[in-house]
């Protein structure tokens, strides 16, 4: 069953949350992973693999460079989840 | 991806030590797929910041395995690993060694320092011994240590710093070889994988260069993209089929070794 782009914020905001300890209240869409949330690439890739499994989408790593927002991976996921 | 492999349960009941998996890219984690799909039962390392990739990604496995914490270049995780790992197994009847990393200077030849080096060296042939060190305690019984090579008898593009860390890595093994065979029954070969599109691979400035090139060099023709081939040459060196080959090193690479241009 599809979810909701605010059931995938929800959901990212977690991970994100799990991994860098960082409030998922500041995960909004509008934020940058890198300038705003001060998330490395080991960070990103432990997001991404995690990602994969809770949403059952694959984010190969070409199109990891282009999600610089929390947005962008949050479009990326309902357009392509199963 | 379907395995290609024919045969069932080659490594029925081994206790199998698998080091490298990161994503499901990486070599190594196809050959703990592999080895899993064949009867072993798997116990994979990570280390600092990766541990949580590892755990995430090691439940895409046929059966979760644990994932014990060891950075090859920490004298206290080597000395405690044997230790650790009896927490899971009794003993080990093959170890796999994918492990490769060298700081981005060390991929410019005339301008890495020593302190580069000195990683790459460290983390990627050193380590060898240290593996087989470690794991000693629990392989009394004899078995066999794979370790994956990029063949290390040529200068390379780019590859640079690292070509030589493989050079060392290949003699480690012979070293090995010699050191564990009578007295211990440890098998020592490595596989000389041609290039595959894993993390480590992807990190190389310049990688690109062998993607391109390598498929139409291969009499059998190469995909970037597959790193089964390779995996199951691990997977082989693994099992009992090789009872007496040591000090080798088997080359997965569509034939690149072998041909003049
Ligand atoms: N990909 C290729 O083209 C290719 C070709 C020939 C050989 N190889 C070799 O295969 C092996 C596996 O690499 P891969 O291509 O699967 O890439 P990979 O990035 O998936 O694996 C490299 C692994 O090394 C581990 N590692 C790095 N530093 C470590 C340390 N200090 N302690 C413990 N582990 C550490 C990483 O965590 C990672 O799991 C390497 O030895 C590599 O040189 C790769």
């Amino acid at each position: 069953m599809a979810m909701s782009e605010q059931e995938i914020l929800a959901g990212l905001a977690e991970i994100v949350n799990e991994e860098t300890g960082l409030d998922a209240e500041s995960v909004q869409m509008d934020k940058s992973f890198t300038d705003d949330l001060d998330i490395d690439s080991l960070s990103m890739m432990t997001i991404v693999v995690n990602a994969e499994d809770k949403f059952g989408v694959r984010i190969p790593d070409e199109e990891v460079k282009n999600l610089s927002t929390v947005g962008d991976a949050v479009t990326y996921i309902s357009a392509n989840q199963s | 991806m379907s395995s290609t492999s024919t045969t069932t349960n080659l490594l029925e009941g081994k206790k199998l030590l698998v080091t490298g998996v990161l994503m499901d890219s990486s070599i190594a984690f196809h050959v703990a797929r592999l080895a899993q799909e064949q009867g072993a039962e798997v116990v994979l390392t990570s280390f600092g910041r990766t541990m949580r990739i590892t755990q995430t990604i090691a439940k895409r496995l046929p059966s979760t395995p644990p994932v014990v914490e060891l950075d090859v270049t920490n004298d206290e995780h080597l000395d405690t690993l044997a230790e650790r790992l009896g927490e899971h197994v009794p003993h080990l009847d093959g170890v796999l060694h994918s492990i490769g990393y060298a700081p981005p200077g060390a991929f410019e030849f005339m301008s890495g320092t020593w302190e580069d080096v000195a990683t790459a060296l460290h983390t990627s042939a050193y380590s060898l011994k240290g593996l087989a060190q470690a794991s000693l305690p629990l392989m009394s019984r004899g078995g066999s240590l794979v370790g994956l090579t990029f063949d290390a008898s040529f200068a390379w593009p780019v590859y640079d710093w690292m070509g030589v860390a493989k050079a060392a890595f290949e003699a480690t093994n012979r070293y090995l070889a010699r050191d564990l065979g009578r007295g211990h029954g440890v098998r020592c070969n490595l596989v000389a994988a041609g290039p595959i599109r894993t993390t480590a691979a992807k990190s190389i400035p310049g990688f690109e260069a062998f993607e391109n090139t390598w498929d139409q060099r291969a009499p059998l023709g190469w995909d970037v993209d597959d790193p089964e081939p390779a995996a199951l040459a691990c997977v082989a060196l693994l099992s009992d089929l090789f009872p007496a080959t040591t000090a080798e090193i088997v080359h997965v690479d569509g034939g690149v070794h072998a041909m003049g241009q």
